[in-house]
């Protein structure tokens, strides 16, 4: 809890990630390209699935940043609402619009994906209904943000969805061994080791670890002008007293 | 060259899906930037009209 308190001081968290972001989208661009290029060159085809299991390099890094992004949207609502931590509901807020994104590529990459390996564009099942339910999540989170005229009623109202919605996240995640899903199995984070191929497994992580700078550096810039936003409300606000 | 561009059939799948992926995530970076610039601009004249205000 005492690390959190160095980035309570909007001052200090914009210094910070001031700092950070260069990092972040350099990170990014590098492992990124660095992960397409392996993905889509040298990764050999699936025997089953051929080419098309190249779009497992999107899927899956988008599908892993809609959880990670929301768990973290949680945590941050958690953090705001119990420690009164100002910068943190900005986090969630900034965090949003990136998740719901993420979430949506991976409908599509995942419909794309089903319609020639599974024949249909999209089916009911546990899996991809609770990962439905994500989206509209983070649709319904971030449309409460805007249906306040106090931030701060909107933030709190957002935060108390945010956390509510939290279950959902591991149930898409243990919906395919609680449920029977069309969906296939974990095949990465599973309690014996993955089990797939380096030559598969390999840029699928870079490609993690890319899409996770990419979050990184958006959600600086978006947190420091939510930030910026929030002197410009207080500046107004102390014009119009004045 | 064309092999590659054909994904063994499955272009018309592999392609939009990277394609798709790769439009949410720059759309997400221009909002990004655009939005913190315009933030940016009104903050510093909103804070600059402060500074003329008070005689120093």
């Amino acid at each position: 809890m005492v690390s959190l308190h160095k980035f309570a001081n909007p001052a200090r968290f914009v210094r910070m990630s001031s700092a950070l972001l260069p990092w972040m989208v350099g990170m990014s661009a590098v492992l990124i390209t660095v992960g397409l290029y392996l993905g889509l060159f040298v990764a050999p085809p699936d025997y089953q699935q051929g080419e098309s299991m190249r779009i497992i390099f999107v899927h899956v890094p988008s599908a892993w940043m809609s959880m990670f992004i929301y768990s973290g949207m949680a945590i941050a609502s958690a953090t705001g609402l119990i420690w009164k931590h100002p910068v943190a509901d900005l986090l969630a807020k900034a965090s949003a619009p990136v998740g719901a994104g993420f979430t949506f590529a991976t409908l599509a990459s995942g419909s794309l994906w089903g319609q020639p390996m599974w024949g249909t564009w999209w089916v009911w099942d546990a899996r991809l209904t609770s990962y439905l339910i994500l989206f509209f999540l983070y649709i319904g989170y971030m449309a409460l943000w805007e249906a306040f005229d106090d931030p701060q009623r909107a933030g709190k109202a957002a935060a108390i969805l945010a956390l509510v919605g939290a279950v959902n996240v591991p149930i898409i995640k243990f919906s395919v061994d609680w449920w029977n899903t069309l969906h296939q199995p974990a095949s990465v984070m599973k309690m014996d080791g993955p089990a797939i191929d380096s030559s598969m497994l390999v840029p699928l992580l870079i490609m993690a670890l890319g899409f996770t700078a990419f979050y990184g550096a958006v959600v600086i810039v978006r947190t420091q002008r939510e930030i910026m936003a929030r002197k410009v409300r207080t500046l107004r606000m102390a014009q119009v007293q004045a | 060259m064309t092999e590659f561009f054909h994904m063994g059939g499955y272009a018309a799948f592999v392609w939009p899906s990277f394609g798709i992926t790769a439009a949410i995530m720059i759309a997400i970076v221009i909002d990004s930037w655009r939005g913190f610039v315009r933030e940016r601009d009104t903050l510093d004249k909103l804070q600059s009209q402060r500074t003329k205000r008070k005689p120093s």
